[in-house]
């Protein structure tokens, strides 16, 4: 699955769900799924791939859905361009904080808090600020035309957001096969050593952080077009920050796939719960976070690292 | 706008609240300055604690200063099993993983509280929760100035601690040289359980002496821990001092950033404080290099 | 013989410790040159102050001629200044080849080119039947050769090396020694901080002995040996006293 052929065999599997189902409850399940794995490859380039483990994703995620539900409701900006400028504002976040936090040196768990930080003074600017609508929100016009990157069905978005993960992956895919991708590692793995190669950590972390942030803004244009509401808690609360974290850890950090697979894992995870315990708040996120503490502590390379020691037995045994 | 009438309130408002955000910070700090980990549950314990408080209350008709007793050491074996038998055994030593851990856990604890116990806001009524004691133009809580006792109370308690016992003179041991304690027949995955252990105990005392003029809810534990954090980091990571003047400074900070831009711009003007220490003075005033 | 590096009266203060006091050296292109000195006597902070991980309380570097103090360590790299750590500072999660590949990255964008260099580097330093090793698995001589091999592979024109040899067994030794010896053959300078005398005697041709932050003594190495102030600074005042008077006694 290490190539680009892989990908391109994913992605036609997964296009053909809407094919093969008409049920809105999957379709709903799936673009859900697709939406978080696309939010959680964010996350993977920059704390996967990077080794710089952010607590508050949902910076970047917020902005990019406030940004262009903003546009379109205040300013009768198409949606289109208001997904473009979302990116670019969720990018811009991601630079200004990677630049405050990477020129003062920040690392580990100090970098966890500043992003968490951050991440907590949108949400609370959010939530008072008339412009977001504070308190009641902001509501996305209702407007079924394509043009406004709104459908009848839900079969067009879940294509347009498998198209998100599609481009995410093969970024990831170019990541891993380019000298940026050796960089990023390099600095995951050993800054001081990195540094003394000729790598500008700063800047490597930088671009990995911009890239970051633009994925996951991303992830939050589209969910503003999905779900046609936002407020400072779904925007910028910590179950998106939470999310963007735990399907890659689940489903390999550092991996390509693996926020894919993490992703549906967590839904699943999600949907059992509700199913078993009704529409409680709450209870699924007690289950990642004991999925979390369970991972880490007995697979911290999560699905991918116990696919890759699964095949380390299997020719010993098949030689037996 | 400067006068004393209103300023002399504020200050010393300030510095009542301040002194219990500087015990929340210290049970953080004493985690950090001994297991070199940030311990991102605290917060979702400090709100446990005060569910705790709560219920104790309500359904044993307990006075908080009263349930403080018994939650206190409830508490301390709550965190010691934690650290003991969670966190030290899943994070294999790595710094990533202990991030995940701490995270993962206050994630369990908070939603888990939201789940039992919804999203309400519930407070409790005190006889005595109204009081005011009148100290120049300021007319102060009775319960918060009991409050600021109590804090000055455990905070001698934990440097006597500290510096005359054997179990606090280990805890200095294994803060300054892990591998020299271990040598010296330490054991310091007891000594770890045991500070984080304190710690907790600290947030059960905290909830006890907030209860009276606090509300509880699944988040509230939050607020507080976003200000011990930025106490933390500006008193310095590990410096009991800093965290205890570091609290005190926050609490009068917090005090008139409420009294001249309201009540939710306040808790900004913390959080850019807290970014703005971070990224220029990680050390904060009496701690080590980040 | 041109210069290519100069140390112009270093200090370096850790609070109230005066790790470096005025210390001085250079190198010509092509020597090889060794750092001496006993265990704390400032050699691998010396090191961190040319390849700019530190920067001096006093004193100047330079590189070719320019002035280098206070740059940063990306900046040294890419210019030329190589260094190993004296602890081994591998990338651990990386095979032996995704490590020196790093390196090899300076000058070649391309993953193909780089990985293929990086065998070439490998090959240099005898490291080829490991390349797909993971870095986490090797010895402390393999580590240590896989620390030369990323600095090689940067394409230096000088490499500071820090106590490439500790740790190793004699036959181990042996086996560096010639490796070293094509390093410099290939024109690149080398200053090397190291314990294992044999080494510095058989590889260096001129010697500076560093003793609690200052330079005490300079010079070939059969000079250097003989010095009684190397020989107080090792073994203590009035060792080469003793000395003398047991050789004659």
């Amino acid at each position: 699955m290490r190539s680009y052929g892989g990908i391109a065999l994913v992605v036609a599997l997964l296009a053909c769900v809407p094919l093969l189902t008409a049920s809105n409850v999957v379709l709903n399940f799936m673009v859900v799924a697709l939406l978080i794995a696309l939010v959680g490859q964010g996350w993977n380039v920059l704390g996967g791939y990077g080794g710089q483990y952010s607590f508050g994703h949902a910076a970047f995620f917020g902005t990019g859905a406030y940004v262009t539900a903003i546009l379109q409701v205040r300013y009768g900006v198409n949606a289109w361009f208001g997904l473009v400028i979302g990116i670019a504002a969720g990018a811009l976040v991601g630079a200004v904080t990677g630049a405050l936090s990477f020129r003062s040196g920040l690392r580990g768990s100090y970098f966890a808090l500043v992003t968490l930080a951050f991440a907590e003074v949108l949400r609370i600017v959010a939530s008072v600020a008339p412009i977001t609508g504070a308190g009641v929100g902001t509501l996305v016009k209702l407007d079924l035309r394509w043009e406004a990157f709104q459908f009848q069905s839900r079969a067009p978005f879940y294509w347009i957001i498998l198209a998100f993960v599609a481009v995410s992956l093969l970024i990831v895919k170019r990541i891993e096969g380019s000298r940026f991708g050796a960089y990023l590692v390099a600095v995951r793995e050993n800054e001081d050593a990195a540094k003394a190669v000729g790598i500008d950590v700063v800047r490597v972390k930088l671009s990995a952080m911009i890239l970051s942030a633009a994925i996951t803004a991303a992830g939050g244009c589209f969910y503003a077009q999905y779900f046609l509401f936002l407020d400072a808690g779904i925007a910028y609360g910590p179950w998106i920050s939470v999310e963007a974290l735990l399907a890659p850890i689940i489903g390999g950090i550092g991996t390509i796939y693996g926020p894919l697979l993490g992703a549906l894992v967590v839904k699943t995870l999600g949907e059992i719960t509700k199913l078993m315990t009704g529409h409680a708040p709450g209870l699924d996120l007690v289950i990642y976070g004991a999925v979390l503490i369970l991972v880490v502590a007995y697979a911290p390379r999560g699905i991918a690292g116990l696919l890759e020691r699964y095949r380390a037995y299997w020719p010993a045994r098949r030689r037996t | 706008m400067l006068s004393p009438i209103l300023l002399i309130p504020a200050v010393l408002n300030g510095l009542l609240t301040g002194a219990v955000y500087a015990l929340v910070a210290l049970g953080l700090t004493l985690i950090y300055g001994v297991l070199h980990i940030i311990n991102f549950a605290h917060g979702a314990l400090l709100t446990c604690a005060m569910f705790a408080a709560f219920f104790a209350h309500k359904m044993l008709g307990l006075d908080p200063y009263l349930a403080a007793v018994g939650l206190t050491p409830l508490f301390f074996c709550l965190g010691y099993v934690l650290q003991r038998f969670v966190i030290g055994p899943a994070a294999h030593g790595e710094d990533r993983n202990i991030l995940l851990v701490t995270l993962g856990l206050a994630v369990v604890i908070e939603n888990a509280l939201l789940y039992a116990f919804r999203a309400d806001t519930r407070t409790i009524n005190l006889s005595y929760g109204f009081n005011v004691v009148e100290v120049g133009p300021a007319f102060l809580s009775v319960p918060r100035v009991i409050g600021f006792g109590v804090v000055i109370v455990v905070a001698l308690a934990l440097w006597l601690l500290m510096r005359f016992t054997d179990t606090g003179k280990a805890i200095r041991a294994v803060a300054k040289e892990k591998l020299g304690a271990e040598l010296c027949g330490i054991d310091v995955a007891h000594i770890y359980a045991v500070t984080f252990g304190l710690g907790t105990a600290c947030l059960a005392i905290a909830a006890c002496l907030l209860l009276p003029t606090y509300y509880v809810n699944p988040h509230a534990g939050n607020a507080f821990v976003l200000i011990a954090f930025t106490i933390v980091v500006l008193g310095g990571m590990g410096s009991v001092a800093g965290a205890l003047l570091g609290g005190l400074i926050i609490g009068v900070v917090e005090s008139l950033s409420g009294l001249y831009l309201g009540e939710s711009l306040g808790q900004v003007g913390i959080f850019v404080i807290f970014i703005l220490v971070l990224l220029f003075r990680p050390s904060g005033l009496f701690g080590e290099r980040a | 013989m041109t210069e290519i590096l100069r140390v112009e009266n270093v200090s370096r203060r850790f609070g109230g410790l005066l790790a470096l006091d005025r210390a001085a050296f250079t190198a010509d292109e092509g020597q090889i040159v060794a750092l001496v000195g006993p265990n704390g006597a400032g050699k691998t902070t010396l090191f961190s102050i040319i390849t700019g991980f530190l920067k001096p309380t006093e004193g100047r570097v330079f590189y070719q001629g320019a002035e280098i103090t206070g740059e940063p360590p990306h900046l040294l790299a890419r210019r030329g200044v190589a260094r190993t750590f004296q602890i081994a500072q591998p990338f651990t999660g990386l095979t032996v080849r995704e490590n020196i590949a790093v390196g090899s990255h300076l000058s070649r964008p391309s993953r193909a080119a780089a990985l293929a260099a990086a065998e070439e580097v490998a090959k240099a330093v005898g490291l080829s039947d490991m390349l797909e090793t993971p870095a986490a698995s090797l010895t402390v001589a393999g580590r240590k050769r896989l620390e030369l091999a990323r600095a090689l592979a940067i394409e230096p024109k000088l490499l500071l090396l820090d106590e490439v040899l500790a740790g190793l067994n004699p036959s181990e030794i042996r086996d560096m020694v010639p490796v070293i010896q094509a390093i410099r053959a290939r024109g690149i300078t080398i200053v090397m901080i190291e314990h294992v005398m044999q080494a510095v005697m058989s590889l260096a041709e001129q010697v500076f002995v560093l003793a609690e932050g200052r330079i005490i003594a300079m010079g070939p190495p059969d000079a250097i040996a003989a010095d009684a102030r190397v020989i107080e600074a090792y073994l203590g005042h009035g060792a080469a006293q003793r000395m003398r008077g047991a050789a004659h006694g």
